[in-house]
């Protein structure tokens, strides 16, 4: 990493010996200020962004207070508003998502890491790459014509008579719902973590490995016993990436979920996330209330993901710095 | 060789089989999705999809040239927005900015980031739209704007910092002063690597669907100016994809399609100009 490049070395001190105003004829005191002004603007911008949010949703916060979070009403037509289902089924589609994205995710940026040759390796990552570009309205496309017609013929069915027993699996196969909502937000994770995890077990000092394999570790005993562990922080920042990601998800799930606000145990069962009632009621809301509740919805979303994402760079810089301090003694 | 290490080594040729069989399975996703694209698109695509406005509902044939225009449209604008900013704003961090300010501005940025796109449609719509009081092309630019100034900020600021210390020194040492060094020297060294960064941000925001639902809304006939509803490519897609017609789900097959193979070709030149090597010798 370019630690030793925070500040312009040379650059700083050359100029800054000289007076302001040879520096504003010789344009760099310009420069420096037209620049400042555009980056200052990112901050600006920024700022006004939670400012919005935060302004936007005084009236709900004020009605409902924590109740926002607890009751399940969402009744425009009586100003009611309770997230409660939004939130049970963000949280449970994201669930099913990392469920099933993070062992073949990491399984993954294991081969890509620690067994494929080097050429194999880059070019499964370019692959990966490129399927972290598909937009989400072509997982949503691809999920409403062949996800759910599979899921509904095939795999509910199927589930349903080797696990019926549980809860879970109960209740009429839509096709749509947190199950298949679930899949969808899984395919479209899997690459962040695969790319993430991929760069952290490399960046995992080779002596590592070495001093496994000399002990008599078999390949797959070094991998899972020292290299993984030692990565592990980096692999949670992967997963947390991945998490942010599902949990902000708009379109796709929007149009596999089946936009009914219900709480059901059974994962067959369509329900609603925040991000799908803020995409689909936003412009129709009804009342000063309901377009300010479907902001908080926003601010909550906001929040939930600048948290995890923070946490996630954090571990992913603190694996990283690890192994650079490793690898140099 | 004891029962005990033979059982060790199954186990090991077992579960690094499992990764391969985990990186197969991702990797084949791509290509399943290119397939369906190819098969349903391909067969529903016509030159008329260029070049017609979507049919009225009921009637077969007709285009989406509209939604064409309209997402070049909101591009364009988004591109006059976003690069701008994050290029010079770049230029601060990577050149003049102390460590306190850069810290903020890459903090903001890193939030902007990660916001999820359907907050940043509630910011436009709040912040366009409203005043306004009309949903428009400008609305649509604006946000897929603000998604790529973080993109161009962040990687052009990795791609200058990249450029090696000698070639500025010597700029410096020949007596350029610090605005020139940078103008005719590191930007011009790195301008690869910036080159990728715009390219990959656009590629970003061009499949962006969520934060055009508030803001350019959609429209079947053609916008003109950039004070009205817009239709896009992403958000045409949403729309007929839920729609109850087969013939709009034929058209969001091929506009699916499309949009597709723009967006990974942009993908795949970003990648080959960056992987030609930045210009500059190394250190």
């Amino acid at each position: 990493m370019g630690t030793s490049f925070t500040s312009v070395p040379g650059a700083g001190p050359l100029v800054g010996g000289r007076s302001f105003l040879s520096r504003l004829r010789q344009g760099d005191e310009i420069a420096r200020l037209i620049t400042l002004m555009f980056a200052i603007s990112v901050v600006l911008v920024t700022l006004l962004l939670v400012f919005e949010l935060w302004q936007g949703s005084v009236l709900p916060r004020h009605k409902f207070g924590f109740n926002f979070f607890r009751t399940s009403v969402w009744d425009p037509i009586f100003d009611q508003f309770g997230a409660l289902p939004f939130i049970y089924g963000t949280v449970v589609t994201a669930g099913v998502a990392l469920l099933l994205a993070v062992p073949l995710g990491i399984g993954a940026a294991i081969f890509l890491a620690e067994l494929a040759p080097t050429r194999v390796s880059d070019t499964l990552e370019f692959f990966i790459d490129l399927l972290a570009a598909v937009p989400s309205v072509i997982y949503g496309l691809l999920g409403v014509f062949i996800v759910v017609p599979v899921m509904r013929s095939y795999i509910q069915p199927a589930l349903k008579n080797a696990l019926g027993f549980l809860p879970l699996f109960q209740g009429p196969a839509f096709g749509v719902g947190f199950l298949t909502a679930g899949i969808v937000l899984a395919i479209m994770v899997i690459p962040y973590i695969i790319s993430v995890s991929r760069e952290v077990l490399l960046s995992v000092p080779r002596d590592q490995r070495e001093a496994a394999l000399s002990l008599g570790a078999t390949r797959w005993e070094s991998t899972w016993k020292v290299v993984v562990p030692f990565a592990r922080a980096g692999i949670f920042g992967s997963i947390f990436l991945a998490l942010a990601r599902a949990l902000g998800e708009t379109i796709a799930v929007t149009m596999v979920i089946g936009n009914t606000p219900a709480i059901s145990a059974s994962l067959f069962s369509p329900g609603y996330s925040i991000a799908a009632v803020i995409a689909n009621e936003l412009t129709e809301a009804t009342s000063n209330l309901h377009y300010q509740s479907l902001i908080e919805l926003g601010l909550v979303l906001f929040l939930l993901t600048f948290i995890l994402n923070g946490l996630a760079r954090l571990l992913i810089l603190a694996t990283a710095q690890r192994g650079s301090e490793m690898g140099h003694v | 060789m004891t029962s005990r290490l033979r059982w060790r080594k199954f186990v090991s040729g077992f579960m690094l089989t499992m990764t391969g069989v985990c990186a197969l399975i991702s990797v084949s996703v791509l290509f399943l999705i290119l397939g369906y694209l190819v098969y349903h698109g391909g067969i529903s695509i016509s030159w008329n999809f260029f070049t017609k406005l979507p049919a009225p509902v009921g009637e077969t044939g007709g285009g989406m040239a509209n939604a064409i225009v309209g997402s070049g449209k909101m591009l364009l604008l988004a591109t006059f927005i976003g690069v701008p900013i994050g290029f010079l704003g770049a230029i601060y961090l990577a050149e003049f900015s102390g460590a306190t300010t850069a810290f903020v501005v890459r903090y903001a940025a890193d939030l902007l980031n990660g916001a999820p796109s359907i907050v940043i449609g509630i910011f436009a719509y709040a912040l366009v739209v409203l005043p306004f009081k009309h949903f428009s092309t400008l609305a649509g630019g604006f946000a897929l704007g603000l998604m790529m100034i973080p993109i161009t900020l962040r990687s052009t600021e990795e791609f200058l910092r990249a450029v090696p210390h000698p070639l500025r020194e010597g700029a410096m040492a020949l007596g350029a002063s610090k605005w020139k060094t940078i103008a005719t020297v590191i930007v011009p060294a790195a301008y690869r690597g910036i080159l990728t960064a715009v390219l990959l941000a656009f590629a970003r925001v061009a499949g962006e669907t969520a934060p055009l639902l508030f803001t350019a809304l959609g429209n079947s006939f053609w916008s003109r100016g950039w004070n009205q509803p817009t239709a896009s490519l992403p958000a045409m897609i949403y729309t007929y994809a839920l729609a109850p017609y087969d013939d709009w789900h034929r058209q969001a097959w091929a506009a699916g399609l499309v949009l597709l193979v723009l967006i990974l070709v942009i993908n795949i030149v970003a990648r080959a100009i960056l992987s030609r090597g930045i210009a500059v010798p190394r250190s």
